[in-house]
């Protein structure tokens, strides 16, 4: 067949005929504009969450004196704003939690990843994930009345009901599920090629777990600490019921109540109908939640970064 | 040729031993010490369990009825959860209604349509980054967008603000799992689909949803499970600590315009009363929560792990 035939064939089918009828198109167009909407909320809502926190953060910067912003403890009714009673407070419950739930965290995961057979998983995931799953003021309570007891008074029997150790240790039962499960994802991502070639050259499983699996995932396990501590920071519940006053002195120590950032928002805005009290202590509310969202979304963002880059990487 | 003719005999011996698989205490130890990690969790989680059972044994065993009907009282023998089980009610439908719909479509455009571009990372990035954002940021959110600037759609601090505080709270979790199970759907179904000439809608319709809905929806009772359980938004939202003004039934929607409590309120608020009998009835509120929340949980799990073995 000679090439000009082709042009003088009129086509069957248009390329215009391919796109279908208009009507369907168009309706196709209003389906995408939905969905496009739906995922385009989710900027609203980042938005909204500064917008929200900024203005009246602003305010209460302009019109507090910055002398009570170094006192001696948080008394946002009388008008003092000791902003390191917060800081400190928040500091001591995550690193309690950090410190106990990091390991068993880690332990958890290199048992789970590198030990366990098939049986023993199917029955301690939902374990981790029940856990995972229990509110946190089921833990602010069991806080309060088991641990602090059983535990914390029993390492120090002068300390009171209320302490930030109790708190501490209600935060790392929350927060054990969430190192386990990033951190076993992480080696679970590690080749099996690595492991083959480390028990090959006559490594103990032990040896191999230490060696050669948790330095090829200790990326992942960073980012398993990280956002811990970032949820850590922002637990509010267990540290309000466990953790001890509505206004705090300011306190270094571990087995004294204090309120951590979480949980003076919390008492300032519970209860009363408006937050009473001198000129800003309503404002002051949304200062500790714009330093609560900055802290918390700095952690995310690093921790999001190196997941990104060790899932690149296998 | 054995080894002892090329090694001296200590050698041989130690070559010998281990290769045979002599006695590795150390690896035996660091076993050890993995296991009792893993049982602490175990532990912890039975000492919880036990814990709020045996106190919450006898208000839940004598007054079952009494307690999920009656009201929040300062007496702890005659306070019930009532209200708090009408809020948590209250919020679990509208989290339903509100994040379930919208989540579920924003993760079908960030898989079905989006194209692979800067916009949409930056919104894939925003949307993991959301979830990280505390409780109670959201509480603040809520607070002065649905009490303050939205009070006349609202009616202020009434339980539609405190669930739609919930509901914009699990959003970004309902999108992320919602997109892991879309992303797991075979590209060769969606061929066949737009093979026979179906348009991206009527493939995302008859073949990506249905194959994802399991997945979807032991995400979506994941979060369920987590929306019933917060308390901290509700409280910046205004949950009432005491008992409520508002008298209508269980399923009476009027509750979602009036003043409010939830059931995890009512824990926090009763578990830092140091009156006596308050432990006792605290617990058995614990109980309540946890047979709703965990049943949700369960669900999705027994969910998931059917549906992982069939495939």
């Amino acid at each position: 067949m000679a090439l000009t035939d082709h042009a003088q064939v009129r086509p069957a089918l248009e390329i215009g005929d391919l796109a279908g009828n208009r009507r369907r198109r168009r309706r196709e167009g209003r389906i995408r504009l939905f969905f496009l909407a739906a995922a385009l909320t989710s900027l609203v809502i980042s938005a909204l969450i500064v917008g929200s926190l900024a203005v009246e953060a602003g305010r209460f910067l302009v019109g507090v004196d910055p002398s009570a912003l170094w006192t001696t403890g948080w008394f946002p009714r009388e008008g003092f704003f000791d902003i390191k009673t917060l800081l400190v407070a928040t500091l001591i419950v995550t690193s309690v939690a950090m410190v106990v739930a990091g390991p068993i965290g880690f332990a958890t995961a290199v048992y789970l990843s590198e030990y366990a057979g098939a049986r023993t998983r199917r029955i301690l995931k939902p374990v981790l994930e029940t856990l995972a799953g229990v509110p946190s003021v089921v833990l602010g309570f069991f806080a309060l009345t088991w641990i602090s007891p059983h535990i914390v008074q029993g390492i120090r029997p002068a300390a009171p009901l209320s302490n930030l150790a109790s708190a501490g240790l209600g935060v790392a039962i929350l927060t054990i599920p969430l190192v386990a499960s990033v951190s076993e994802d992480a080696m679970s991502s590690v080749p099996r090629a690595l492991r083959e070639a480390s028990a090959g050259l006559g490594a103990r499983r032990m040896t191999t777990s230490l060696r050669v699996v948790v330095p090829a995932a200790v990326s992942g396990l960073v980012a398993a600490a990280i956002l811990a501590t970032s949820r850590a920071i922002g637990e509010t519940m267990v540290v309000l019921i466990a953790g001890g006053a509505d206004q705090a002195q300011f306190t270094a120590s571990p087995f004294q109540p204090s309120l951590t950032m979480t949980a003076a928002m919390a008492s300032l805005a519970g209860g009363s109908d408006a937050v009473v009290g001198q000129g800003n202590a309503y404002q002051s509310l949304f200062f500790v939640g714009l330093l609560l969202f900055l802290i918390t979304l700095g952690l995310n963002i690093v921790a999001n970064r190196i997941v990104r880059r060790v899932r690149q990487k296998y | 040729m054995t080894i002892g003719r090329v090694l001296d005999a200590g050698t041989a011996d130690r070559v010998k031993a281990s290769l045979a698989g002599g006695r590795d205490v150390r690896g035996v130890l660091f076993r050890v010490v993995l296991q009792v990690a893993l049982l602490f969790t175990v532990v912890i989680l039975a000492a919880l369990l036990v814990q709020v059972l045996t106190l919450g044994w006898e208000t839940l065993a004598t007054r079952l009825g009494d307690f999920l009907t009656a009201e929040s009282r300062s007496r702890a023998k005659e306070a019930g959860v009532f209200q708090g089980l009408r809020g948590t009610l209250w919020i679990g439908v509208v989290t339903t209604l509100v994040a379930f719909p919208l989540g579920i479509s924003a993760a079908v455009y960030l898989e079905e349509y989006a194209p692979r571009n800067r916009m949409t990372r930056f919104i894939e990035l925003n949307i993991r980054n959301l979830a990280g954002v505390p409780s109670v940021v959201y509480g603040i959110l809520a607070y002065t967008i649905f009490v303050t600037l939205l009070r006349p759609v609202t009616g202020g601090k009434t339980a539609l603000s405190g669930a739609l505080a919930v509901a914009v709270l699990v959003l970004p979790v309902v999108i992320i799992t919602s997109s892991e199970a879309i992303r797991a759907v075979p590209d060769s179904l969606r061929e066949a689909g737009f093979g026979v000439g179906a348009t991206r809608w009527e493939v995302i319709r008859s073949h990506v949803l249905p194959y994802a809905a399991p997945g979807i929806l032991t995400g979506t009772l994941l979060s369920l499970g987590r929306a019933l359980g917060e308390a901290a938004p509700l409280i910046l939202v205004g949950a009432v600590a005491g008992s409520v003004g508002y008298s209508g039934g269980l399923l009476d929607p009027g509750q979602l315009r009036e003043q409010f409590t939830a059931m995890p309120i009512v824990i926090a608020t009763w578990s830092t009363n140091a009156r006596p009998g308050f432990d006792q009835i605290t617990a058995a509120a614990i109980v309540v929560l946890l047979v709703v929340v965990l049943l949700a949980n369960a669900t999705a799990i027994v969910l998931r792990n059917r549906f992982e073995k069939k495939r």
